[in-house]
């Protein structure tokens, strides 16, 4: 026995050396830090990248687009409209309470009433809740994007947001623009608890010594999150080594980062496509298909993304980019100016016409220079442009009032489906329903509204897949829109930060299994 | 003196009315605070619910004297994006901007007074030659480019400094957090501070250049060195006070500026201060915030003339303040 104990003991002593090794501190530059501690507050894609370190999805997408179930153990649909899930046993929440199908309940109908994100709910009609671990979400009708919405439920600690807090008001309170209990304490389930947050200046994430995913290699048990608004500090921090992880890297940037040999760049083909659109109402001659089709023609999309985004984009000719339902691979860029010519002279517009052109300036990667490009493609088939770049903030307000012929805007899917593009871009507006909300071309095709719809409702994926790839062809021939490219995405990481294997194309780093290698 | 400060107070009192009134009326063309707000895909209907929630519907007038007769009380709104008072969240942040502009002053009086007499004195030495050069580079160089390839230069490339941020920082009292009291925040310091001086610091070395060698020829300059004085206590004594009058009023409203400069300065180096809020509160559209940023850097201007102004009294007494007998 006595021979035995210093054996054991040196043993402890290396078991605890190679623990202590391998936990690694991660500091990481976004351009932004969350808005709010709150993950109902604003739907962003800075919101839900803090929602996957501090709590955890129901379900969550794999690299492939596939479905990884995670607090949802396994799911079952039941019948056309109801869908059970297995919750996982034995997690608890940072709070210490367990979590429990009642925490899914609340949160389901926290997200109801949240403004930002009850759209994505709109399809469903109640959760029941069969036991302690086991509930069913029903939608109103046939949907066929149960398990899609499912990765944008993130259980709450119920108990812990319950009660009020010490000026009186409720904890779950929900407001945008002051500031509630919920914006500022957290309770999830996820690996991270928010150690200390200055908002706009640091969030330090300390990994949860109680989280569930034991079987996760991430050795990542402290992170430093520093928004660096400027692209060319945010790499320069990397490159000089004062953070190991940047997101977004600017395309001018990524070949002295390639040339680097500190540091890896990551880049994956993005899902936001990048577009014009040709309003009709305000300009009769887009009314004709034959004009829409020559400018169509006219715009060399590919030597933009190759000139003017480095190859860091993806020309598109469709809504949807590769992987989603409706994408159709024979869909593809058709830049050829002498047909551009040939359809202005067939629409007896050779000698051309004046348009007016909006597009932010601060918003997608390159945005000025592409509305530029495009002026200079069009007047090559004599349609002169006049065209105004100007802020977001300020861009936003004038895209609302339609006050260009010609509008730029870029759309990426919160469901990760096609069949979102042409609810908010291609269907007929409508300010009753919602529908179309951000057509500004009042594109309006009854085949397209009708297939749209039937969309939602099919749950067989192949069915449903033959019906928006009908969508895009009729917006292909239709030329509906000026498609532009799929903007890629892009991060980088000093070497040894294995960000390869966490990284994915909606743009949340699953950090709780970041690896990062020791020195 | 008194009676001085109470003209000066009044005066404030109506800058800051005006700055109030146009911070207000530009609002409207700065764009939508919603949009920063919400996410893409929100109804109208939700969107007109918040506006009403916010009070953005109603008119100008109604929203001013709403505004105004909170900011009486020491009111300005609250931030949209920090969800704090909007003056707690700029006071919070000014010991930062404070602490650049400190750190780039004293940069500017270590090195432009010395550099100003001496070129004076020997005005066709090599020295003073090149510091008029590289000062002329200085004025024409804009400083955001100053800043990057500061950064390239001493982070990337030598790896002497930090590229960013602030760094470790003490706390002092209240919010007050200083990098002053240790190496690492005044490594972080010196890039920015150098940035900032990049502007300023040739126009001082220049402008102490210019007076002190007008001071030079005046006659009772000629008289002391007649009178058979030491060089020293001409240069220093007789010369350089006279020299620093004019330095001191321009000094004073450059230190303003430098406020202002550090909106360029903050946003290169991620500076967590003032300017960089400034500049962030226009892209999101924060309103409530960008009024009391105008305010409070209003306020600032209108202090530090002031200031200036009893300095100049005190440096010169033949100089007197306006209300005084």
């Amino acid at each position: 026995m006595n021979k035995l104990t210093p054996v054991l003991t040196g043993g402890a002593i290396a078991i605890g050396l190679i623990l202590s090794a391998n936990a690694a501190t991660l500091k990481m530059a976004y351009d932004a830090d969350p808005v709010s501690l709150d993950p109902h507050e604003q739907l962003s894609g800075g919101t839900l990248q803090l929602s996957h370190m501090v709590f955890d999805p129901l379900i969550r997408w794999t690299q492939e687009l596939g479905f990884e179930g995670r607090l949802a153990e396994s799911w079952q649909r039941i019948d056309e409209n109801t869908v059970r899930f297995n919750l996982r046993k034995g997690v608890k929440f940072h709070s210490g309470n367990p979590m429990t199908a009642a925490d899914v309940l609340w949160t389901y109908n926290r997200l109801k009433n949240s403004p930002d994100f009850k759209g994505i709910f709109e399809q469903f009609k109640k959760l029941n809740v069969i036991d302690d671990h086991t509930f069913e979400l029903v939608t109103k009708g046939h949907y066929p994007l149960v398990l899609h919405t499912a990765t944008y439920i993130f259980p709450m600690d119920a108990q812990f947001y319950t009660g009020t807090d010490e000026q009186g008001e409720p904890k779950d309170k929900l407001v945008k623009h002051a500031g509630t209990y919920a914006s500022t304490h957290v309770s999830g389930t996820g690996a991270y608890r928010v150690s200390s947050r200055e908002q706009g200046v640091k969030v330090v994430f300390n990994r949860s010594s109680t989280y569930w995913d034991t079987t996760s290699k991430g050795n990542v048990d402290k992170i430093i999150l520093t928004p660096i608004k400027e692209a060319p500090t945010r790499v320069a921090a990397l490159l000089s080594g004062d953070v190991d992880f940047i997101t977004p890297v600017p395309p001018n940037d990524h070949k002295r980062i390639k040339a680097s040999d500190k540091v890896d760049l990551i880049t994956l083909p993005g899902t936001r496509i990048i577009t014009f659109q040709m309003n009709q109402q305000r300009k009769v001659e887009f009314k004709d298909v034959r004009v829409r089709q020559a400018i169509v023609h006219a715009i060399n999309n590919e030597g933009i993304v190759l000139k003017i985004m480095k190859g860091f984009a993806t020309a598109a000719a469709q809504q949807g980019p590769i992987g989603y339902a409706g994408f159709k691979a024979n869909l593809k860029p058709r830049y050829d100016l002498k047909k551009a010519k040939a359809l202005m002279k067939e629409a007896g517009l050779e000698k051309g016409f004046s348009v007016t052109m909006m597009a932010p300036n601060n918003r997608y990667v390159n945005d000025e220079k592409i509305a530029q490009a495009v002026v200079s493609m069009l007047a090559k088939i004599n349609i002169k442009v006049n065209l105004k770049t100007m802020p977001k903030a300020q861009y936003w307000p004038e895209f609302d009032k339609r006050s260009a012929d010609l509008m730029m805007i870029g759309w990426h899917a919160d469901t990760e489906d096609s069949a979102n593009f042409s609810e908010f871009l291609t269907t007929c507006p409508n300010k009753n329903t919602g529908a179309g909300q951000y057509n500004s071309g009042n594109y309006c095709n009854p085949k397209v509204d009708a297939l749209v719809k039937a969309s939602a409702t099919e749950t067989n994926p192949a069915k449903r897949a033959a019906m928006l790839q009908e969508v895009e062809q009729i917006l292909y021939e239709d030329a509906a829109f000026i498609p532009l490219h799929w903007q890629n995405l892009a991060w980088a990481a000093r070497k040894g930060v294995n960000i390869a294997a966490v990284i994915n194309v909606q743009n949340f780093p699953y950090l709780s299994d970041l690896v990062i290698d020791e020195k | 003196m008194i009676a001085f400060l109470i003209n000066r107070l009044f005066q404030a009192a109506i800058v800051m009315f005006v700055i109030s009134l146009l911070s207000f009326s530009i609002q409207d063309n700065l764009g939508d605070p919603l949009r920063e707000l919400i996410g893409q895909s929100v109804s109208e209907a939700d969107r007109m619910e918040l506006r009403e929630e916010l009070g953005l519907n109603d008119s100008f007038l109604t929203q001013y004297f709403r505004f105004a007769g909170k900011a009486i009380q020491g009111d300005l709104g609250t931030s949209y994006f920090f969800k704090e008072p909007a003056l707690e969240v700029i006071l919070k942040k000014l010991p930062a901007t404070l602490e650049l502009v400190f750190g780039a002053t004293v940069l500017i009086i270590v090195i432009s007074i010395p550099v100003g007499v001496y070129s004076a004195i020997n005005p066709s030495s090599l020295f003073s030659k090149v510091a008029m050069g590289i000062s002329i580079i200085g004025i024409s160089v804009p400083v955001f480019l100053t800043a990057i390839i500061s950064i390239y230069i001493f982070s990337v490339e030598l790896g002497w400094l930090p590229s960013f941020g602030r760094g470790v920082t003490e706390h002092v009292f209240g919010t007050w957090e200083t990098g002053f009291f240790n190496v690492d925040g005044l490594l972080h310091l010196l890039l920015p501070c150098l940035s900032l001086a990049s502007i300023m610091l040739p126009l001082f070395i220049r402008l102490i250049r210019a007076e002190m060698m007008e001071v030079l020829q005046s006659e009772y300059i000629k008289f002391a060195w007649a009178k058979g004085l030491s060089p020293r206590r001409i240069w220093f004594m007789h010369a350089l006070k006279n020299t620093m009058l004019p330095v001191i009023t321009v000094g004073g409203v450059q230190i303003g500026t430098m406020v202002a400069y550090t909106i360029l300065t903050e946003t290169v180096f991620q500076w967590p201060g003032m300017g960089f809020l400034f500049l962030e509160a226009v892209n999101r559209v924060d309103t409530p915030l960008i009024v009391a940023y105008l305010i409070v850097v209003g306020a600032i201007f209108v202090i530090t003339n002031t200031i200036v102004d009893l300095i100049y009294g005190l440096v010169n007494p033949t100089v007197k303040l306006v209300g005084e007998k």
